[in-house]
């Protein structure tokens, strides 16, 4: 089955992105396909490029990669919520005078007309909030 | 499909179809910002031409009452973005009935949106009846 998954929930602050990515392993092992995940909310701040978590806990941005590298997941963060957290890719960064990026690839700003999307693409759309 | 639409409530909610998706709204119009966020993914949802319903729930249903404008807390409220609604064709609004009277409220007070009141069963049955679900 082709699977989507939605995360909302902030990196480390809540249950959420671990809960996801536990389930993206598991649907993965059982020959399933993870297709996306959007980022929605404070979801958005699990592709910040700075992450740098103590070494005893789990690196969840690196996390998220592996699945882009490893399964062609692509890794969508709606750009309105974005922007407004302060997660913006170098063309946002140069569009909005700003020095430096937060969010790089493989994760790509996009409209939530892709989370719309997702739920019709996918078998299922599991969300994590 | 038939039993789809057997599941569904009463009067034109028989017409949900496959792909259709809802919308659920458990959260205030303040203190976080789900209910907006919530909002502007039924919206997008509808502006790329998909069936949507919203279903008030919990505290969601607060955004029903008039006057969630802007106001010191420096959120936006939810005002704005109900009164487009009818703007992206996002009619099938459905208010959770048991939520309303846990927070003192009757229908009476709903006079923003046209909405349609379900009682528990019929909330269970809506989140049957649409095959895709969205909640914030």
């Amino acid at each position: 089955m082709r699977y989507a998954l939605a995360v909302y929930g902030g990196p480390y602050s809540q249950q959420a992105s671990h809960s996801a990515l536990r389930f993206a392993d598991a649907l993965l092992a059982r020959g399933h396909q993870l297709t996306t995940v959007f980022f929605y909310h404070d979801g958005v701040y699990n592709a910040a490029n700075m992450m740098a978590p103590p070494q005893d806990e789990p690196h969840l941005r690196d996390r998220w990669l592996s699945l882009a590298e490893n399964h062609a997941t692509r890794l969508q963060v709606c750009v309105a919520a974005g922007l407004r957290r302060g997660m913006l890719d170098e063309r946002e960064a140069a569009r909005h005078g700003k020095q430096g990026h937060t969010l790089e690839a493989p994760f790509e700003l996009t409209g939530l007309g892709q989370l719309v999307e997702a739920t019709l693409d996918n078998d299922h759309l599991i969300t994590f909030a | 499909m038939s039993d789809v639409m057997t599941a569904a409530p009463a009067g034109d909610d028989a017409g949900i179809a496959a792909g259709d998706l809802l919308v659920m709204l458990r959260h205030g119009p303040h203190g976080s910002s789900w209910l907006r966020e919530g909002l502007e993914a039924a919206m997008v949802a509808a502006a790329f031409g998909r069936e949507v319903g919203l279903l008030f729930t919990g505290d969601g249903v607060m955004a029903l009452l008039e006057g969630q404008q802007v106001g010191p807390l420096g959120q936006k409220g939810s005002d704005n973005l109900l009164a487009a609604l009818e703007m992206y064709d996002v009619e099938r609004c459905y208010v959770d009935a048991a939520a309303l009277r846990a927070r003192g409220m009757t229908a009476q007070d709903v006079t923003l949106l046209p909405v349609t009141l379900l009682e528990h069963d019929e909330v269970v049955a809506l989140t049957t009846a649409f095959s895709r679900v969205l909640s914030f």
